[in-house]
């Protein structure tokens, strides 16, 4: 009887969602748009660079070593006193002036660039380059080094890291590809558990203001609505999670039997293939098959519910205390502060320490686990501690539920009294 | 068989006790006004009945079973704070709610057609609640409140805000289904409607119930023993037991006065009494309106 009325409010609930017009954009239309927006962006930028005309440079040489050979600057010899040029510069809608002064092979000092606006990073980078190797070239030639000699002293070392697992069998590992499959699935459920929890929150002070839920809670109890309209909308995320993943494997096969048929024709060419430490993407693709990808989904969706639920109760007691939704802000604060910290840690930390003992403990207390083991999962966790982290937010859940329902029955009575922490206590205390 | 029967029902929150020891009964197939000033208690008794809350004492007895989560089938309830979900169908909304209160779906679905058909808004069936007027919404939230056959129907202030055509569409039905045999109780602020509709009063102040009884069994409990005459004439009435309070002249010989008489004293007798004095047009007992009753108590009730 109690599970029967949860499952119908559940029911109605992911009914309500499921028919709006926005679940169906967002649902389909998400996976498609960040990938285009991403796409655009590259392309425009490509563009960009590609139509940008040559830069402007006077040069004043003094040194004599200068040769104005590149294809970003237009360089430009000033004849003339630098105070010229620099006045000069001030009129014309050229980029700067480089001054040269006579210095020193060994200790290249004195070198200015003026310019009329404040060069970015990219292009004073350029010019550090080419006149870097300028002065390699003029050292080699004072220190009669030949090219070929110096061709054969560079070397180039990639370690390979493969892990030993217990029964001896190894996988090559990618720290590159673990760490973004890690920062994937930390950001979705960070996105996830906000997203749903302010849903939530948003269902019930909805049900408040519309004066819905006196009429509700008169047939069945403010638990059974409660959980209902929680499992509900898990409900609802599992499903858009699982037809997101659907259109993302559908694009990507798309993707990679484009990119296969392509590689296959370098092949059939006969070009030289390239050494394996170069070859990136065969190493990338590698390294996603030792990935074990079913078990990262499951993982994703039993932390995506499991952080769900916790959060997703509070988000409730917050809803059912307040009467409109800037009220809530006082009670957000204290609740997204350790989704935060663990959302902040996976990049700080997490991603480059995952065994460390922060990135542990973060993993295994409730409140932080889902994102931080998202972060750490896919790099491999003992099965202790994935036990450990996934008892104690079961725990977690049935914890804040407890709590939050003892508010909620309360709260969703109350309207216009001013609520502080100290009401919520007294309304936590209450007997029904 | 009592509809209600409640025993030493108590109510206690920290800063206020909103019931203290009440104890009442409600005849089965009455229509009950449930009165009080703001804040006497009458929304936490109708919350208790509601199982919405539990007493801190006491116990409520609901056709002779004691009050258990079953029960809520068994009730209809119309809160003074209602309203419908905006974004769902009308007939969507009205089945939801009947399956809440445990109908299965067939049946609700087959039972909220009938009654929009028979409310004349059937055509609103697909309708989203937000595109609807505030009559046709309060339509289906009285629907949504009886479309289980209730046979405890509890309605809090079920009039505010209703134009008079729709008051007049939920008077009759109301009336109907106390013909069918359920118990109605109303709480509601209006006089009126108590005047015409209820055969049975509770009237709580102040946490506790100060009167409680069949409306004409109260109405002669509160006689004033005051009768207005319409006479022709003046008289005196110095050799009899009466007193007569005033007396108006309205119009050239005609006169408005008020008699008060011994309790005991029969009106046959009065009547006598004025015919030998005066030409009599009309006599008839000044009975208290529910009004009266309700001022002089909560106001007497206030000044302890």
């Amino acid at each position: 009887m109690i599970v029967n009325k949860i499952l119908l409010v559940a029911r109605q609930e992911f009914r309500n969602r499921v028919h709006k017009r926005s679940f169906l954009i967002a649902t389909i239309l998400i996976p498609l748009i960040f990938p285009a927006i991403f796409g655009i962006l590259i392309y425009t930028a490509i563009q960009q660079e590609k139509s940008s005309t040559r830069k402007v440079v006077h040069y004043i040489d003094e040194s004599g070593l200068f040769k104005p050979v590149s294809d970003q600057f237009d360089f430009r010899p000033f004849n003339g006193p630098l105070e010229d040029a620099k006045r000069a510069i001030a009129h014309d809608d050229s980029f700067g002036l480089l001054y040269i002064p006579k210095f020193d092979l060994y200790r290249p000092q004195g070198i200015i660039l003026y310019s009329t606006v404040n060069p970015g990073m990219g292009d004073i980078g350029a010019l550090n380059g080419l006149l870097e190797h300028l002065i390699r070239e003029a050292k080699m030639r004072d220190l009669q080094v030949d090219q070929s000699v110096l061709d054969r002293l560079s070397t180039n070392v990639n370690v390979l890291s493969v892990k030993v697992g217990e029964s001896g069998q190894e996988q090559s590992a990618n720290s590159v590809v673990m760490s973004g499959v890690g920062m994937l699935f930390g950001l979705l459920m960070y996105l996830f558990i906000f997203i749903y929890g302010a849903q939530i929150m948003q269902g019930i002070i909805e049900e408040k203001t519309n004066k819905v839920v006196e009429v509700i809670i008169s047939a069945i109890r403010p638990f059974q609505l409660m959980m209902g309209k929680i499992l509900g909308l898990a409900s609802v995320g599992l499903l858009q999670f699982l037809i997101w993943i659907v259109l993302i494997t559908v694009l990507s096969a798309g993707l990679f039997f484009f990119f296969g048929i392509d590689m296959s024709q370098g092949q059939a060419a006969g070009l030289p293939s390239a050494p394996p430490s170069q070859n990136g993407i065969a190493e990338i693709l590698e390294v996603w098959d030792q990935i074990p990808i079913t078990f990262l989904l499951l993982t994703f969706v039993f932390y995506f519910l499991g952080g769900y639920l916790i959060y997703g109760a509070l988000f409730a007691a917050v809803g059912s205390a307040v009467d409109i939704p800037s009220e809530a802000q006082q009670f957000m604060f204290p609740i997204t502060i350790p989704m935060l910290i663990s959302y902040m840690s996976l990049f700080l930390f997490i991603l480059q320490d995952p065994h460390g003992q922060i990135s542990i403990w973060l993993s295994i207390i409730p409140f932080t686990s889902p994102i931080a083991m998202m972060g750490r999962v896919a790099y491999g966790v003992p099965g202790w501690q994935l036990a450990l982290s996934m008892i104690l937010l079961v725990g977690g859940f049935v914890f804040t539920t407890w709590l939050a329902a003892r508010i909620y029955r309360v709260g969703i009575l109350m309207h216009g009294s001013k609520v502080n922490y100290r009401v919520l206590a007294r309304w936590f205390m209450m007997r029904n | 068989m009592e509809a209600i029967v409640a025993t030493n029902i108590s109510k206690h929150y920290t800063q206020h006790t909103a019931l203290r020891n009440i104890n009442f009964r409600i005849p089965d197939r009455s229509i009950v006004g449930l009165l009080g000033p703001n804040g006497a208690g009458k929304t936490t008794l109708i919350r208790i009945i509601n199982q919405i809350i539990t007493p801190d004492t006491g116990q409520i007895s609901i056709f002779g079973e004691a009050l258990a989560p079953k029960h809520i089938s068994m009730i209809g309830y119309l809160p003074e704070e209602r309203g419908l979900y905006k974004k769902m169908k009308v007939g969507d909304q009205l089945t939801y709610l009947a399956r809440l209160r445990g109908m299965t779906k067939q049946e609700a679905l087959e039972r909220s057609k009938a009654w929009v058909k028979k409310f004349e808004i059937a055509e609103w069936w697909n309708k989203k609640v937000e595109d609807l007027s505030k009559g046709m919404a309060q339509k289906i939230q009285f629907i949504s409140t009886i479309m289980h056959n209730p046979r405890l129907i509890i309605l809090d202030e079920p009039f505010s805000g209703f134009d008079p055509i729709n008051a007049q569409l939920i008077t009759e039905e109301i009336l109907r289904l106390r013909e069918q045999g359920s118990t109605i109780i109303f709480s509601t602020h209006r006089m009126e409607t108590v005047e015409a509709l209820c055969d049975h009063i509770l009237l709580i102040n102040n946490a506790e119930i100060i009167l409680e009884g069949a409306k004409s069994r109260i109405r002669s409990q509160f006689r004033s023993d005051t009768y207005e005459v319409r006479h022709v004439g003046r008289f005196d009435t110095a050799a009899t037991p009466y007193t007569l309070l005033n007396s108006n002249q309205i119009e050239e010989d005609l006169f408005h006065s008020t008699l008060k008489c011994p309790r005991e004293e029969n009106p046959n007798k009065i009547l006598q009494f004025l015919i030998s004095v005066t030409e009599v047009h009309s006599f008839i007992e000044k009975l208290p309106t529910m009004s009266d009753i309700f001022i002089s108590l909560v106001k007497g009730g206030d000044r302890e």
